[in-house]
Formats: C-alpha cells, sequence, structure tokens
C-alpha cells in the first residue's frame, strides 16, 4: 500500500496563482469566474482550517495571556501548562492559579477506555457483519432473501429510537458503567455494515469461490482463506468509518458511563468543560484537552487520508 | 445495478443452511437484541410508567395524551424543526457549492482531505471550539464582530442567536461529509456531457442547472434524506454548548428526550416522545422520497 501524504499540518491553502498555471493551457488569461471560484475555494479552506490552528494557539497560551491578548495571532505567552493541567500533570493549587479548575483529567484512561471500545466495536462489527454478508450473498438457505429485507429494514430505525430501551437492556445486564456495555448494541452488526460487504461478496466471480472448493476445501475455509482476504480493501474503509464513529460517539456512552472506570474521551472532554469555572473559564485547558482529544483521529487520518476521502463517496451512496 | 449470479447447477442440492446459520448468528444475535427488540419494547414503553425502579405500569395512552398537551414538547419540537431547515439548508447549498468547485475547478484529493477534516472531530469537540471562537468576552470571532464596528454578539447565551449557531457549527463538521457524498455523485456524470455542452458554447452556470442538477438529482435526494434524519438526532452539540438554554431556546427534541428519562427518569413519557419522532422521520423520508422520485434517475 502506498502511504498518501501525511496532513498532520495543515496544507497551506492553494493561492489563485498555482490554480492559475494548472488551468492555462487554454486561451486568454483565467476567466473572472474562475478567479471567485478559486477565491471562493479558498475561504472555504480557511473557514475548514482555521479553527484547528486556533485550538493550537489558544493551547499554548496562558490564560492570563489570552484575556490581555485575545487577537494575537501568536500563542500569548506560550507555555505547555494547558496540556499539562488536561493531562492531570499539574498539581491542584498550580492549575487552580493557571485558571483550571482544579479537576483533572484522567487522561490516559480514557483515552484507552476509547481506545478499547472503538476497537472492540470495529473488530467485531466488522468480522461478524463480514461472515453474514457472505452467508447473504454467497451461500444457499432457506429465508435468506426474507432474513435479508429484515436487516434492511433495520436502517431505517433512527438511532435515538433504540438508545432508551437499549439502556434498560444493558441496565438490566448489569453492565452499566461497564465498557462491554458500551461497545455492546453496535458490536455484533449494524445492518449498513451488513449491506455494505454484501455488496462486494456479491461482485466477487464465482469461480473464484469455486476453484477453491475443487481443491477441497470447505466453505468456512474458503471464506476466511480466499474471500475475506480478496474483501480486504472494503473491509478497510468500513473499518476506518467504524472507528471515526465510534471514537466520536457521545450520546450512548454519556447514558451508559458513570464513573472514570468506562468514561471515554468525549464524555469525560464534556465534564472537563463543565468543570471549569463559569467566572473564567480556563481556555487554555480546554483546548489543550480537546486537542489531546482529537489528536488520534487526526493522526489515524494522516496514515489514511487518501482512503477515507475515498471511502466517504464510495459507502454513502450505494 | 448488481445482480446475483445465478447459482450454477447445484452440487449440494440441500443448500448452505447449517452453515449459513452458523455465519449469520452473530449478526442475528446483535439484531434481535439490540435492534428489533428494543424497536418493539420502544413502543411497548411509550404505553406505560416506567422509572426503571419499578416495573412498567401499562397507562394506555396517557403519554401522548400528556405530550400532545405539553407545550415545552411542542416548543422543542418547533426548535428542532427550526434548527433542522437551517442546518440542512445552509449546508446543503455549501455541500453542493464544494462538490461542484471540487469537480470543475480542480480534482485535488488533498483539498478533498482538508475540507473533510472537520468530520474526524467530534461534535463534543467542535461544540467545544465553537464556543471558545465565539466567547463574548474572549472568542476571536466576537473579536471580528467588534473590530467590524457592531456590538458583541452573546452567539450562545441569546434566544435568536443560539439555534442558528448551533445549526452552523454543525454545519461546520458536516458539510465536507455531504460534499464529498455528492462529488461522488458528480464523479458519475460523464465528463464529455460538459465538453459537448462546451462545444455548444455554455455557460457554467448554464452547465450547472442543465446538466450537474437533473443528473445529481437522485443522490442529491438520498443525501437528503440522510442528512435531514441525522439532523433531526442533533444532540451532542447542544449538550457541551447550550444544554437546552437559555430560556428553552435550544431544547431540542432529543435533548428533551434525554431530559425526561435521565433527568426525571420518565421513561415511559421519553419513550413516547421517541416514537413522535420516529413517526415525524417516518414520515419526513416517504414524503422526500416521494418527492424527490429518489428511485429514477435521468441517466439514460
Amino acid at each position: 500500500m502506498t502511504t498518501p501524504t501525511a496532513l498532520t499540518t495543515p496544507a497551506p491553502a492553494p493561492t489563485p496563482t498555482s490554480a492559475k498555471a494548472a488551468v492555462q493551457p487554454q486561451r486568454r488569461g483565467p476567466s473572472l469566474g474562475r478567479i471567485a471560484a478559486w477565491a471562493m475555494m479558498t475561504a472555504i479552506v480557511l473557514v475548514t482550517l482555521l479553527p484547528f490552528y486556533w485550538i493550537l494557539r489558544t493551547a499554548l497560551s496562558t490564560n492570563a495571556g489570552l484575556a490581555a491578548d485575545p487577537t494575537n495571532p501568536l500563542p500569548v505567552h506560550p507555555t505547555t501548562g494547558g496540556f499539562e493541567r488536561a493531562l492531570g500533570l499539574q498539581s491542584t493549587k498550580e492549575a487552580i492559579a493557571q485558571g483550571g479548575a482544579g479537576g483533572g483529567l484522567d487522561f490516559w484512561r480514557y483515552l484507552l477506555n476509547s481506545v478499547f471500545v472503538s476497537t472492540l466495536i470495529t473488530g467485531c462489527q466488522i468480522f461478524f457483519s463480514a461472515m453474514a454478508a457472505y452467508a447473504f450473498a454467497r451461500l444457499r438457505w432457506r429465508g435468506r432473501d426474507t432474513v435479508f429485507g429484515l436487516f434492511l429494514a433495520g436502517l431505517m430505525v433512527p438511532a435515538i429510537f433504540t438508545l432508551l430501551p437499549n439502556f434498560v437492556l444493558i441496565k438490566q445486564l448489569g453492565l452499566v458503567d461497564n465498557l462491554l456495555g458500551i461497545a455492546l448494541p453496535t458490536m455484533f452488526m449494524t445492518p449498513f455494515a451488513v449491506f455494505f460487504l454484501r455488496q462486494f461478496f456479491m461482485n466477487i466471480p464465482r469461480e473464484v469461490e469455486e476453484a477453491a472448493l475443487l481443491d477441497g476445501a470447505g466453505k468456512i475455509r474458503v471464506f476466511f482463506r480466499v474471500l475475506l482476504p480478496m474483501a480486504s480493501t472494503p473491509v478497510l474503509t468500513l473499518a476506518i468509518l467504524t472507528y471515526i464513529t465510534a471514537w466520536n460517539d457521545y450520546f450512548w456512552p454519556l447514558m451508559v458511563s458513570y464513573s472514570d472506570s468506562s468514561r471515554v474521551l468525549t464524555v469525560a472532554l464534556a465534564i472537563f468543560r463543565a468543570q471549569t469555572p463559569q467566572t473564567g473559564v480556563d481556555w487554555s485547558g480546554l483546548m489543550a484537552a480537546t486537542l489531546i482529544a482529537a489528536l488520534p483521529m487526526l493522526v489515524l487520518f494522516a496514515c489514511f487520508a487518501r482512503r477515507i476521502v475515498s471511502s466517504v463517496g464510495f459507502t454513502g451512496i450505494k | 445495478m448488481t445482480v446475483a449470479s445465478t447459482s450454477p447447477p447445484l452440487r449440494r442440492p440441500r443448500g448452505d443452511g447449517a452453515l449459513a446459520a452458523l455465519f449469520v448468528a452473530p449478526a442475528m444475535l446483535g439484531f434481535l437484541v439490540f435492534l428489533l427488540w428494543p424497536t418493539l419494547r420502544g413502543v411497548y414503553l411509550s404505553f406505560t410508567r416506567f422509572n426503571l425502579l419499578t416495573p412498567a405500569e401499562w397507562v394506555g395512552l396517557d403519554n401522548y395524551v400528556r405530550m400532545v398537551h405539553d407545550p415545552i414538547f411542542w416548543d422543542s419540537l418547533t426548535v428542532t424543526v427550526e434548527y433542522v431547515a437551517i442546518n440542512i439548508g445552509v449546508q446543503t447549498v455549501s455541500a453542493l457549492a464544494i462538490a461542484v468547485l471540487l469537480q470543475r475547478l480542480t480534482q485535488s484529493a488533498v483539498l478533498r482531505g482538508i475540507v473533510l477534516t472537520p468530520y474526524l472531530m467530534s461534535n463534543v469537540v467542535a461544540g467545544i471550539v465553537w464556543l471558545w471562537i465565539l466567547d463574548t468576552q474572549l472568542g476571536i470571532g466576537n473579536e471580528i464582530v467588534a473590530a467590524l464596528g457592531f456590538d458583541r454578539i452573546p452567539f450562545l447565551a441569546d434566544e435568536t442567536w443560539a439555534i442558528p449557531t448551533i445549526a452552523l457549527i454543525n454545519v461546520w463538521r458536516h458539510v465536507g461529509y455531504t460534499a464529498l457524498l455528492l462529488f461522488a455523485g458528480l464523479q458519475a456524470i460523464p465528463n464529455d456531457m460538459y465538453e459537448a455542452a462546451k462545444v455548444d458554447g455554455a455557460s457554467e452556470g448554464r452547465m450547472f442547472w442543465r446538466i450537474t442538477m437533473p443528473l445529481l438529482r437522485p443522490v442529491l435526494a438520498v443525501v437528503l434524506i440522510m442528512t435531514v434524519i441525522g439532523s433531526f438526532q442533533v444532540f451532542d452539540t447542544v449538550a457541551v454548548t447550550t444544554s437546552g438554554g437559555p430560556a428553552n431556546a435550544t431544547n431540542v427534541l432529543q435533548f428533551y428526550i434525554y431530559g425526561a428519562a435521565f433527568g426525571r427518569f420518565q421513561f415511559g413519557y421519553a419513550s413516547a416522545m421517541s416514537v413522535a419522532l420516529l413517526v415525524v422521520l417516518s414520515a419526513i423520508t416517504f414524503l422526500q422520497y416521494r418527492l424527490t422520485r429518489a428511485g429514477h434517475t435521468d441517466l439514460g
């Protein structure tokens, strides 16, 4: 696999000049419309990226500095204090002196929780969905189309609707405030994952499978050794998107977790925000925490940028 | 689209029943336990009084009667609709503009990547970042407003501004994703059509209305249905920015449902409101589908 160009640092906005060079071959100079279009594109890029820079700039400032010089484009009184507070590395006294709430963020624990939950959801959901998708696409059995139709109908049920009853169920299972309780509802399948992978399996020529069967392999073996490896591209695509979704989920984890033991980053971050004193919000600490919480997804993006980008259109419309 | 290759002469006349059962079992378990059963149970709970501590008690239509007479419910429905209208309106137009720019101006993958970055953030992160940017005292957004000679705007603390602000924050986070969905749809339009139109001297604007829009319509319809459904379920951003305030001005339906369930432990009532939301969403989906003739293409 080729590694796509990393996007960790915001790429410079394309300037009209670089564009001109690219589209010049035809007659005349760039038309007015083209210049306007590029101006629009530049504005879009700026609106998209500037908040990220502003997070960084704020995270590296002191709260006193932010208050004194709110418009400075550079970090004011550069410091790593915000990050230390977000990571719980500062003593309470020190943190309060710098505008923090004193309540720490047990960052590594939340990070670990987030990683655990997202990995569990992604791994299991895709594995089980792939098995089901194979059965729907490739095996012959009675009631197949009816069952698949039922799965598809599940696509229509909005998440909000199942959340409350699912919470009641998880509570009855004794899994409230448990990481497994957070993962369970989406761990086995989503209708979309099954649907998406089924499309792929349907398009694999039957001969591939048959050659392996003639060699004496069983169907289970064929699935694991031949078809699943062939599906690595759609599987990875789906995995990345599932991971992002699981990582960013807030509502369900908020319902299920009550203590540090099952708190994931999104929930912890919202709590950190609620903790900061209303009188003078600890913006620098908050932005540092925000950046740290977002960092894993930015790294993921840096590694798989091209794939993520092309997979969006790929998954959405089918 | 995809045609299932019909099975070749059967070597195993009995089919693969046992194996299929094994393969479908885990997904089936998840489907039944966490999707089908909760759906049925949600409907059942909506007819009960239930606080998690004592068994659910059947109360017939009480919750629905209460809902119809609950002014806060209607307020929150109104607020939600207002949110959806702004969010979807702005998002669809911007996404379409971005998608067309990405198609007609450049095919740069880097630009597509940049546009998608906010989508990687959680709603919580997006909410907090904009809370800071729009802060009345120190936020750079308000500094710019002030520098332009206007009064500072309490974007998230003012009843009129709060919903549009939250709607636009979510546009910021989702517009790139929507744009890429539309962009994928645009890629399916044969380039020859644009070439031919250009030879005939058509302008970009004309090409947009005569080629892009008609051919994109089916994709646009699907994307609209998806985004509207998602938009109705706004919660995270409200939870971290305004918590439903000021004075219920951003008390969107899902936030109200959450409050009823976890603030006041009225699970029956909360379920009834979820059913109402489900009905609204189904109706919208159905209407949109019919109105936009989503199933038909103009291609070919």
